[in-house]
């Protein structure tokens, strides 16, 4: 599909496949569209071009309410005038189902939640995190086909944002409803996907699961975007993948360090090659055997599980 | 010392100007005692006028609260050609005396004119009735609803409407159930403005009711009135009551409002 806005290309002929009961992660820079996207699918924008399809039917044309799916905001999105139970409970009652059924249904996913003790409390009286969790239980209250989560954790501080990441990798294992998280953060893309749409520009990048796009990135971007990276020559690689040693052996390009920065069990190595920064990253052990401090001479090459040549396409899934 | 010198300035001014004069009305009214206003205020002509002004009234509020939401909605969430000229008229009542408002609404629905002709072929008087006075009413008190619930929308941002529709609420459902307890404040204070508005209106009402003693007469217009015939008594006694209203209408608004960040 193809979104503008004006002049702006928000999205440029993206596909996308989302696996039914995976959890998928659009990840990308700001600005990148994979919000867009988000927002494509769940009917609160519409497509320039193209399609969205829902469970093998056309929902291009369906408005919001008539898809089927469940949708958190980064702020949460509220009723602020309802409380926690009226919130979850607002689906099931706009679908008028029984009362029993209802109370039913919202006390099992206040539970699912760990909220069942504040089911009458309005949400300015909850914190960051139990907002979101309330959220994500109203979602799930109309039983969606797909759930969709726009930064979900992208307002709350770096502890609860961690817990929450653990605990929705959960939720899904338990609940296997199909997920889209939208995230700028590849350290959680990383840790709760198990497959992420690498977006920028308005471009897909890259499609695979986190070990893939980590071992195999499809170019410098996302090489650089998940994960650390440094130059050696016109080369990026990842500062693990770097080798030091005290004498050269012909495949190594000569330098001198210029800081060895110890961050406990890890140690940060900065090199300058031919008046060229990088730097390594190594254990302590390995630096106390090389007896490295600013001013050594080292020899550095690529480790031999170096970077494959990828064949990955940039943009080619979907039916 | 600047302090106490600002607040000596804003004491003597609004002395000067509000309490001074309402004061006087309230203290003049009762002069005589309360047999006395109770007797101008039952007077047939001054009942009549309350009853008009109530019925002026009323209806101007429930129209304009009702398309002050609709034009809120409109300006806030929707984007169109025209908008910044829609949101210019909006004001308009504002800068235009009512007078003119008054002339304006006789130049299209009076008996000469070619619609106000038409209509009056088929029995429906406009101008020197009722409607006319609702009519004007309402293009005078229009921005009150509107500028009152428009910047809460704005603040309430269109997440929750968002959230409501992909949980399957219908746009009507989203704001009965999720829009309209957000502005409810907001809309009780417009509502309440217009009221007093309407009731204070004379401009305009002036110009489109003719004056009718018994008739088209509201409050405002029964008080210059009595003022005019030397009947000092029955103008003192009218003026309270429009005074006392607003005052209680306002007071108990105020009451009523959560306090910020209540809500």
């Amino acid at each position: 599909m193809t979104k503008r806005f004006g002049d702006f290309v928000a999205l440029e002929d993206v596909s996308v496949d989302v696996p039914s009961g995976s959890l998928t992660a659009l990840l990308g820079p700001s600005g990148g569209g994979k919000s867009t996207l988000l927002r494509i699918i769940a009917g609160l924008e519409q497509p320039d071009s193209g399609m969205v399809e829902i469970a093998g039917s056309d929902a291009t044309r369906l408005p919001p309410q008539r898809r089927n799916v469940g949708f958190v905001f980064q702020h949460y999105a509220a009723f602020k005038h309802m409380s926690v139970y009226g919130n979850v409970a607002f689906g099931l009652e706009i679908r008028k189902r029984p009362k029993q059924e209802i109370r039913r249904k919202v006390n099992e996913l206040l539970e699912l939640v760990h909220l069942e003790q504040f089911a009458h409390r309005r949400p300015s009286q909850l914190s960051g995190g139990q907002r979101q969790r309330m959220a994500l239980a109203r979602a799930l209250a109309v039983e969606p086909q797909v759930l969709l989560l726009d930064e979900p954790f992208g307002a709350l501080d770096a502890q609860v944002r961690k817990e929450l990441r653990k605990w929705l990798r959960r939720l899904h294992d338990e609940v296997h409803v199909t997920t889209v998280f939208v995230t700028h953060d590849q350290e959680e893309a990383m840790e709760v996907a198990d497959s992420i749409v690498v977006i920028a520009g308005g471009r897909i990048e890259q499609v695979g699961t986190p070990s893939e796009l980590y071992e195999r990135p499809a170019n410098d971007f996302v090489m650089s975007f998940l994960g650390p990276v440094t130059k050696l020559g016109d080369q990026l690689v990842r500062p693990h993948d770097l080798h030091l040693r005290n004498a050269p052996d012909g495949s190594t390009l000569e330098g001198t360090v210029v800081r060895v920065l110890r961050l406990g069990f890890e140690v940060r190595v900065e090199v300058v090659i031919d008046g060229v920064d990088l730097w390594v990253q190594l254990t302590r052990e390995q630096v106390d055997g090389l007896n490295l401090e600013p001013g050594s001479v080292v020899h550095v090459r690529p480790a031999r599980r170096g970077r494959e040549p990828s064949v990955v396409p940039a943009c080619a899934i979907g039916p | 010392m600047a302090k106490w010198g600002l607040r000596l300035a804003a004491l003597v001014y609004l002395l000067f100007l509000l309490v001074l004069p309402v004061g006087l009305v309230f203290w003049r009214t009762f002069e005589h005692g309360l047999g006395a206003v109770w007797k101008q205020l039952t007077e047939p002509n001054a009942r009549h006028a309350f009853e008009v002004t109530l019925k002026v009234a009323v209806l101007a509020v429930v129209l304009n609260t009702v398309f002050g939401v609709l034009l809120a909605i409109l300006v806030v969430r929707h984007d169109f050609p025209g908008k910044r000229l829609l949101n210019a008229f909006i004001d308009l009542p504002l800068a235009v005396s009512p007078v003119v408002v008054g002339l304006a609404l006789i130049l299209v629905y009076g008996k000469f004119s070619t619609f106000g002709g038409w209509l009056a072929d088929r029995g429906i008087q406009v101008i020197f009735s009722l409607p006319g006075m609702v009519m004007a009413t309402i293009f005078v008190s229009l921005p009150l609803v509107v500028r009152e619930v428009a910047p809460v929308l704005e603040e309430i941002g269109i997440e929750q409407e968002q959230a409501a529709w992909t949980l399957g609420a219908g746009p009507l459902q989203t704001f009965c159930r999720v829009t309209l307890p957000a502005i409810r404040w907001a809309l009780a204070y417009g509502a309440v403005l217009t009221l007093a508005r309407s009731l204070g209106e004379f401009g305009a009402i002036a110009v489109v009711s003719g004056r009718l003693v018994g008739k088209t007469q509201t409050l405002t217009l029964y008080v210059e009135q009595q003022f005019q015939n030397f009947n000092v008594a029955g103008a003192y006694a009218a003026s309270f009551v429009l005074a006392f209203i607003a005052v209680v209408i306002l007071v108990g608004v105020n009451v009523l409002r959560p306090k910020e960040g209540e809500a």
